[in-house]
C-alpha cells in the first residue's frame, strides 16, 4: 500500500507540471533493493517457481503402465508423450455420469468447477454486501454481530466441511429441520447445493469484510449532502454506496473468484471422493496423482491455472478490478485536482478512480 | 510506471499459483526405473536397523512386540514408523517413498487390495517359499498375499464380514438366523409386523461410494454364484449371476428391506444404527461386536445379539477378505532384518498376543481354537466360517482405478440412475480396459 501511494502521489505531483527527474526507487537504492527482496524472490522461487516449472515438465509425461504378462510386472519408469495428456481431454475415453449427463470426467469436473464459482460467489457477493451493511451501522452490540459474521471465517474449511456433513446427514439436523430425507451425502443435486450453502456460509464474511472497509472510506458528507436532496434509502444505496465501495468490491469478488475455482477440501471433506456432481477440476487433478498418473493430473492443473489467470485478467481488464491500488486509468488521473489527494484516498488509494464519475 | 505492470502481474501469478502446487507437489516422480523382468531371488541375509511402516497403533501393543524383538535380535533392530489412519494415505507414502528409494523403509503393513498393484511396481519383495512356509495359515489369506504365483505379503492379520442380528427379536419370533436373503426379508416382516416400532428396519451394508461399497457389491455379487474377475485376472461380471447380486441389493433398496438413508453409510452410521436398535439384521465387521456389547449406555442392544455367517441367494453367502499382510519392502537396505522381523511377527506367541490386544483376526487357523482368543472374542468360530470361504476382492495392478469403477457401477444401480443388466456392462467394458 505504501508504494501504490507514493507511485499516485509522484504521478499527481507529475501532472501538475513540477518534473521530479528523481525517483526514489531508482536513485542508487537498487541494489539495497534487490538485497532486501532476495530471501522473499528465493523463497518464491524454491516453493512455487520450480515446482510449477517441474509440473509443466511434468505434464508432457506418462507414466509407463504396461503389464508384462509373464511376470505381472510393471516396467516403470516415464515416457515423453508431447501433448498427449492434453488431448485426451478431448479423446472422451474416461465417461463419467455426472450433473450434465454423459461426458468426459474432466469436462464434468470443469462444469461442476465454473457452476460452482458462478453460484457460489454471485450469492457470497449479495449477502456479504448486506453483511457488511449491517456491520458498518452504529447499534447497540455491534461487536457481538461483527464477530459473530466473522466466526465462520475463521473455521479451517477442512474443519467446517467435517461440521457440514453432520448437519447434512441423511440423519442430521438439517433433514430433521426440513422434516425430509434428503440425501445430500450421496452423489444427487442435493450434493451440489449442500456444498454451494457450507461455501456460501463460510466465504460470505470473506466479502463482508473487504466490502466493510470499503464503506467506512466513504464520508458521511456523502449522505447528509443526499438526505439534504431528499434521496430515499435506496437511492443512496445504489447511488453513493455501491459506485463507491465498487472498486473494493470488485477485487472482493476477484479473490473469491479465484478460490472458488481452486475449490477442494469443502467437497472432497464433505461429500467425498468419485462423486461426479460434486468434483472439481482441483479434486480430479489430485485423484488422479493418487493413481500415480502424474502426467495427466500435471497436465489438468495447468489447465485449470491457465483458466484462472484467464478469470483474473478479465477481471482486471474489463471490469477494472484494482488488485495494486494503483492502476487508475490515466484519463481520469488528469481530471483530478491535486486538493483530490487527501488522506482519505490514501486508505483506499483506488477510489481514486471514482473521483470524476459523480 | 513501467514497473507497475510487472508487479501486477506478479501478484496475480501469485494468487493464481497455488492451484498447481498440488499437483506439483507431486510431480516429482520424474526418475525412471529400469525394467527388471527377470528380477533374481532377493537377498534377504544383511542384517541392521530398519524400519517398520504401519498405521496408528490404537492397541498400544506394537511398541511391546518392537521391544521384545529388539531385544532378541540384537544385529539390526526395528524402529516403528507411524503413518496416517487414513489408508490411502498409506499408500501414497509407501509408493512415494519407493519413487524415492528410501533405503529406511523396511516393513510394510500392506492392506490385501495393495497386493497385485505393490507387487507389480515392485514396491515390495517377493518372498522365498522356504523362508516363508505357508502352511497353517487360512488358505484365503496366503491367496490374498499372493500375485504371479509368488508370495508378497505374509499374512498377519485378516477380516472378513459378519451377520450381526438381534438375537431377541429372532427368538421371540421362534426363527433362526438366516442363511439366504429371502430367509431375512422373510424375517424382517414377522418380526416387524410384531414389533409396532415403525423405525425398525430390516438389513444394512456399507453403501455409500468408498471402499466399503466395493466391499458389499462383491459379497452381493460372490454371494450370488457370480464373480468380478475370473482366476485368470479377467474381468466376467456380465453375468446373470452378478446382476442377481446386484439386484437384491437394488431391490432391497426398493422395497424399504434396505432403509433409503444407507445409500450414504459407511461401517460407523450402520453400527450407530445397530446399535439403537433400529437395525434387526447388519453386515458389518468383527469390531463392532465388542462396541454393541458396551453395557455402559452406549449400546442398546448388548447382549441382545449375535452373530451368523453372511446369508446369501441360494444358501450361504461369500464375505470379502479385509486385513493386512506384511511385506519387505524392495529398496529396503536390510532385508535380512526386515524378513526376521516378518516372521516374529507372524509366529503364532505374537499373533495371539496381538490378537488379544486389538481383536485383528488371526491368519494362523490353530488361534481360532485357542480358549484364550475364544474366551476374549465368543464369535471366532463364526469368522473363521466367514474367512474359510471369503474372496479377495479383484486383484488388480491398478486396484484404484478399478475399485472406482466398480463403485461408479453400484452406486449408479443403488441410485436407481442405471437398471443393474446395463450397470454390469459398462462396468465389464470398463474392467476390460483397465486390466489389459
Amino acid at each position: 500500500m505504501a508504494t501504490a501511494t507514493a507511485v499516485g502521489k509522484s504521478s499527481t505531483v507529475a501532472g501538475d507540471g513540477h518534473k521530479h527527474k528523481k525517483n526514489a526507487l531508482s536513485d542508487g537504492q537498487g541494489r539495497l533493493a534487490w538485497m532486501l527482496l532476495a530471501p522473499t524472490l528465493l523463497v518464491i522461487i524454491v516453493v512455487a517457481g520450480i515446482p510449477v516449472l517441474l509440473s509443466i515438465r511434468e505434464s508432457f509425461f506418462q507414466t509407463n503402465s504396461g503389464v508384462d504378462p509373464n511376470t505381472g510386472l510393471v516396467a516403470g519408469g516415464e515416457s515423453f508423450v508431447g501433448l498427449k495428456n492434453f488431448t485426451d481431454i478431448f479423446a472422451g475415453a474416461n465417461q463419467v455420469e455426472g450433473s450434465y449427463g454423459t461426458m468426459d470426467r474432466f469436462w464434468n469436473a470443469f462444469l461442476n468447477t465454473t457452476l460452482f464459482t458462478v453460484v457460489c460467489v454471485l450469492l457470497e457477493t449479495v449477502l456479504g454486501v448486506a453483511m457488511a451493511l449491517i456491520m458498518s451501522k452504529a447499534f447497540k452490540g455491534r461487536g457481538v454481530v461483527r464477530a459473530g459474521i466473522l466466526v465462520p471465517w475463521a473455521i479451517p474449511t477442512i474443519v467446517s466441511a467435517l461440521m457440514w456433513k453432520l448437519i447434512f446427514d441423511e440423519a442430521g439436523v438439517m433433514n430433521r429441520i426440513l422434516h425430509q430425507q434428503i440425501l445430500w451425502l450421496a452423489d444427487t443435486g442435493a450434493s451440489f447445493w449442500a456444498i454451494v450453502i457450507a461455501d456460501v456460509w463460510k466465504t460470505a464474511p470473506f466479502i463482508g469484510l473487504l466490502t466493510l472497509a470499503g464503506l467506512q472510506t466513504i464520508p458521511a458528507e456523502c449522505y447528509e449532502a443526499a438526505k439534504v436532496d431528499g434521496a430515499t434509502a435506496w437511492q443512496q444505496f445504489t447511488r453513493i454506496t455501491l459506485p463507491m465501495v465498487r472498486p473494493t468490491l470488485v477485487v472482493a469478488v476477484l479473490f473469491r473468484t479465484l478460490d472458488t475455482l481452486r475449490m477442494f477440501d469443502l467437497p472432497y471433506g464433505m461429500i467425498g471422493p468419485g462423486k461426479y456432481r460434486v468434483e472439481t477440476l482441483s479434486i480430479f487433478a489430485y485423484q488422479e496423482a493418487t493413481q500415480n498418473r502424474y502426467g495427466p493430473a500435471a497436465a489438468y492443473a495447468i489447465i485449470l491455472f491457465i483458466y484462472v489467470l484467464l478469470v483474473a485478467f478479465v477481471f482486471v481488464k474489463v471490469l477494472g478490478a484494482d488488485v495494486i491500488g494503483d492502476s487508475a486509468p490515466p484519463k481520469k488521473k488528469k481530471k483530478k485536482g491535486a486538493g483530490d489527494d487527501d488522506a482519505k484516498t490514501s486508505a483506499v488509494p483506488s477510489l481514486e478512480m471514482m473521483g470524476g464519475a459523480h | 510506471m513501467t514497473f507497475v505492470r510487472p508487479a501486477r502481474r506478479g501478484v496475480l501469478a501469485a494468487a493464481t499459483l497455488t492451484a498447481l502446487l498440488a499437483a506439483a507437489a507431486c510431480g516429482g516422480g520424474g526418475s525412471s526405473t529400469p525394467a527388471a523382468s527377470s528380477a533374481p531371488a532377493a537377498d534377504l541375509s544383511k542384517q541392521g536397523p530398519t524400519e517398520y511402516w504401519a498405521g496408528k497403533d490404537t492397541s498400544g501393543n506394537l511398541k511391546n512386540l518392537i521391544a521384545e524383538f529388539n531385544a532378541q535380535h540384537p544385529e539390526g533392530k526395528i524402529t516403528f514408523h507411524e503413518l496416517p489412519d487414513n489408508a490411502d494415505l498409506q499408500r501414497q507414502q509407501m509408493i512415494q517413498n519407493t519413487q524415492i528409494k528410501n533405503p529406511q523403509m523396511g516393513v510394510l503393513s500392506m492392506d490385501v487390495v495393495w497386493t497385485a498393484e505393490f507387487a507389480a511396481n515392485q514396491v515390495v519383495e517377493a518372498m522365498p517359499a522356504d523362508q516363508f512356509p505357508t502352511e497353517g495359515f487360512l488358505p484365503a489369506t496366503v491367496e490374498s498375499g499372493t500375485y504371479f504365483n509368488k508370495l508378497y505379503g505374509y499374512p498377519t492379520s485378516s477380516d472378513g464380514g459378519l451377520l450381526y442380528y438381534r438375537k431377541d427379536l429372532l427368538d421371540k419370533a421362534g426363527l433362526k438366523p438366516p442363511t439366504t436373503w429371502d430367509e431375512m426379508k422373510q424375517a424382517c416382516k414377522t418380526i416387524q409386523a410384531d414389533s409396532g416400532n415403525d423405525k425398525l428396519e430390516c438389513f444394512a451394508g456399507q453403501y455409500q461410494k468408498y471402499e466399503g461399497l466395493t466391499v458389499n457389491f462383491a459379497e452381493a455379487v460372490d454371494s450370488a454364484g457370480g464373480t468380478i474377475m475370473g482366476d485368470d485376472g479377467k474381468p466376467a461380471v456380465n453375468s446373470p449371476e452378478a446382476a442377481k447380486g446386484l439386484s437384491f441389493l437394488v431391490d432391497s433398496f426398493k422395497d424399504g428391506t434396505i432403509p433409503k438413508g444407507a445409500i450414504t453409510w459407511q461401517e460407523e452410521q450402520g453400527r450407530q444404527a445397530f446399535q439403537d436398535g433400529n437395525l434387526i439384521f447388519h453386515r458389518n465387521w468383527p469390531y463392532v461386536y465388542a462396541l454393541a456389547s458396551k453395557t455402559d449406555g452406549s449400546s442398546k442392544i448388548a447382549g441382545k445379539f449375535a452373530v451368523a455367517p453372511l446369508p446369501g441367494l441360494t444358501g450361504l453367502g461369500v464375505s470379502s477378505l479385509g486385513g493386512h499382510n506384511m511385506a519387505i519392502a524392495k529398496n529396503a537396505e536390510n532385508k535380512g532384518t526386515a524378513a526376521d522381523f516378518v516372521k516374529f511377527m507372524a509366529s503364532e506367541k505374537v499373533m495371539k498376543s496381538n490378537v488379544i490386544a486389538t481383536s485383528a483376526a488371526p491368519t494362523l487357523t490353530s488361534l481360532y481354537s485357542d480358549a484364550d482368543v475364544t474366551k476374549k472374542y465368543p464369535y471366532m468360530p463364526i469368522l473363521l466360517k466367514s474367512i474359510e470361504t471369503a474372496k479377495p476382492r479383484p486383484k488388480a495392478v491398478k486396484y484404484g482405478d478399478v475399485t472406482l469403477a466398480i463403485q461408479d457401477a453400484a452406486y449408479g444401480a443403488l441410485q436407481g440412475q442405471t437398471a443393474p443388466d446395463a450397470a454390469l456392462a459398462s462396468l465389464q467394458t470398463k474392467l476390460g480396459t483397465l486390466t489389459q
